[in-house]
């Protein structure tokens, strides 16, 4: 099986997240990248659907150039090789715009199963699993907390705020990952000496077969136009427990609504 | 402290943050309570199988990951300053691999070895006796003849994974009684080991997750080829797996003072007294600076150590040191960081109390603090 986990280099949620004053774009540089956690999920879910059924699992990042940090990462994991769209032109691209590009590597490249992380850290969108389907004309199979292959049917548990449903599809198909699904492996140190040597193909987006006219900040579908920081905390209220500090507390809780 | 000396290789560099990764990620959040409990972690020593990191220093064709001492100990300083009792378990583990790699035939090599340094098993090191400890020559477990093999009986003691282990590396007398150092041979028994019983784990007063048992042995059946070198060899390799262990437990001692270091930092730079932080009394931040200093002076002298078994030159009188001045630094540097802390270094809320008492078993365990005064001075003045 042909398998394509899709995996995005985020800014690490434990540092300091900002956007750049110049175009409000994330600004990357100013962050450590990381691999986007949900994408770890994506890729383990990958290597063990590898493992089961056979094939090959490839890493395909669209980013800049340090991205291939994350890449080299995600084959240090057990990816067998990895294709990074990287061009300046695709900077600022919004999720649309991003789906698309995606969709003409995946296009090109072939895939029987493309796995993704159901959000990423940074944008939230959580549109692109489905912008991809819609793009590509195969089924979605998203938030899956579990899946299974039986020939070319694919069944998932989809969760939900009830429980969870259950959803087949047949292949090729785009499936989400919460991290309900499994429990990501750390790479080994044998992964991280083999993984300098697998393939790793860049493609501009010409190689790809890209309009650079649907992509970029200038034709993107939304703007962010004006953002501000999170306001700094105000200091917290502190009720001092003079034999009544249960009383007050709740008191205090009463008084905001929250009991 | 991000203390990060120089390492030979770039692959180093990526070991140590692979270490740190896990470290932070399963050893550290599971330390506190494992201690507490007395729960042995054996799928965190699982989890170092599947990363590689259980047969770091030995060749790659063996199974091994190849790397030098100098690395392989950075990756324990590593471990250890996330979680003492897993470091040491690792330490235990890779002692035990050395007899077969250094003295096993290639059928040996070829049906273990493989498992026991690139997989997930995790061994024990059986030297110590009841009546045998510093004085290991003076063992009585006896390996006696028995058809092509062996019958071994006797009892061990001390024995760290103990009832755990997926195999033991034993060694026993096949000599007469009095046969000493010269009568002693090792042996490699995969566990289940027919006629091999633990005990119940001893209560220490640290290292509780690490279950160190006594060991009674009934007949043991063991054929030659489960014999590891020749008859009367076995006390030279003890030894020499020894010398070796003895960085190993240099290094643990350096990564437990070193989070006993970073723990008292912090705390000294929030905690505030007089209308500031402790860390700006001079009592404080002199008592800061000679912990510090002492940690790094322990990690070049295990370094050191390394480098010269890595050149291939006799290493014995450095290994020596390097175990007593580290181990030493460990149980000075963790009784200051408790100090540091006053009240709180005194519960069981922080855990600077329990890196004191981890800190004391590294100068007992892979010969006392005394042994290795005798070792270095027996170097230094020759054998008496
Ligand atoms: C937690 C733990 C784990 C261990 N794990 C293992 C293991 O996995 N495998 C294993 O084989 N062993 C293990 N040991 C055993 C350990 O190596 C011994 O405890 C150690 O060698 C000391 O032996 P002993 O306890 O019999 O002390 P003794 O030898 O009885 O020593 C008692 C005191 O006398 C001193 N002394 C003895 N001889 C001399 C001398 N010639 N000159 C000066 N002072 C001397 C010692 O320094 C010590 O202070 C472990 C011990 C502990 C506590």
């Amino acid at each position: 099986m042909n398998i394509v986990v899709l995996v995005k280099q985020v800014p690490d949620t434990a540092t300091e997240r900002k956007l750049s004053a110049a175009d409000s774009t994330l600004d990357r540089a100013s962050a450590d990248g990381v691999i986007n956690e949900l994408d770890e999920y994506a890729i383990e879910e990958g290597l063990r659907l590898k493992e089961a059924h056979g094939g090959e699992v490839t890493i395909l990042t669209m980013g800049p150039d340090q991205a291939s940090d994350s890449i080299r990462k995600a084959l240090s994991m057990g990816a067998d090789k990895a294709v990074h769209l990287v061009d300046d032109a695709l900077h600022g691209s919004d999720a649309v715009q991003t789906s698309y590009a995606l969709a003409q590597v995946l296009k090109k490249i072939g895939f029987d199963l493309a796995v993704l992380g159901s959000e990423s850290t940074d944008a939230r969108t959580g549109v692109l699993a489905a912008a991809l389907a819609e793009r590509l004309g195969v089924p979605q199979l998203s938030l899956a907390s579990k899946v299974e292959i039986d020939g070319s049917t694919v069944r998932i548990q989809r969760i939900t705020d009830y429980g969870y449903d259950r959803v087949e599809g047949s292949l090729p198909a785009v499936l989400s990952v919460v991290e309900k699904i499994n429990e990501p492996r750390y790479p080994s140190f044998k992964g991280i000496m083999a993984a300098k040597k697998k393939p790793v193909e860049k493609l501009s987006l010409a190689d790809a077969g890209i309009d650079p006219a649907l992509v970029g900040l200038a034709g993107a579908t939304t703007q962010v136009v004006d953002f501000a920081d999170a306001p700094p905390r105000e200091a917290g209220t502190v009720v001092k427990d003079e034999g009544d500090g249960g009383a007050k507390l709740a008191e205090f809780l009463a008084a905001k609504k929250f009991v | 402290m991000g203390v990060r000396p120089l390492l030979p290789t770039s692959e180093a560099g990526e070991l140590l943050e692979l270490t740190a990764e896990i470290g932070a990620g399963e050893l550290a959040p599971r330390a506190a309570a494992a201690e507490a409990e007395g729960a042995f972690p054996r799928e965190v020593f699982r989890t170092l199988g599947r990363a590689g990191l259980l047969g770091l220093p030995y060749p790659e064709q063996h199974g091994g990951a190849g790397q030098p001492y100098t690395v392989y100990l950075r990756v324990l300083e590593e471990l250890a300053a996330h979680w003492l009792a897993v470091a040491l378990g690792v330490s235990v583990h890779t002692l035990t691999c050395y007899p077969l790699a250094a003295h096993g035939t290639p059928d040996q090599r070829e049906r273990w070895l493989g498992e026991m340094l690139g997989g997930e098993l995790l061994g024990a090191y059986a030297l110590s006796e009841p009546q045998a400890g510093s004085d290991a020559a003076a063992l009585s477990t006896r390996a006696a003849p028995e058809g092509e093999g062996y019958a071994i009986t006797g009892a061990k003691a001390w024995i760290t994974h103990g009832g755990v282990a997926d195999y033991y590396t034993l060694f026993a007398r096949t000599g007469g009684p009095d046969s000493r150092g010269r009568g002693i041979s090792c042996f490699h028994l995969p566990a289940p080991v027919p006629g091999l019983t633990a005990a119940a784990p001893e209560r220490k007063m640290g290292m509780s997750s690490s279950p160190t048992c006594q060991l009674a042995l009934e007949a043991v059946p063991a054929g030659a080829d489960q014999r590891v070198g020749a008859e009367g060899e076995g006390f030279a390799i003890a030894m020499a797996a020894l010398d070796a262990g003895r960085l190993g437990i240099a290094a643990c001692s350096v990564g437990l003072a070193r989070a006993a270091l970073d723990l008292a930092v912090d705390y000294a730079g929030t905690r505030t007294q007089f209308g500031r932080p402790v860390a700006a009394f001079q009592g404080v931040s002199f008592l800061l600076a000679d912990m510090a200093t002492q940690v790094e002076a322990a990690r070049a002298l295990y370094l050191e150590a390394a480098r010269t078994k890595d050149a291939g030159l006799p290493y014995t009188r450095q290994a020596a040191m390097a175990k007593l001045f580290a181990s030493d630094t460990a149980m000075r540097v963790t009784t200051d960081a408790v100090q540091v802390l006053g009240g709180y270094g005194y519960t069981a809320d922080f855990p600077a109390e329990r890196y004191m008492r981890e800190a004391k078993v590294l100068q007992i365990v892979e010969g006392t603090n005394q042994i290795q005064r005798l070792v270095i001075g027996r170097e230094l003045c020759g054998a008496p």
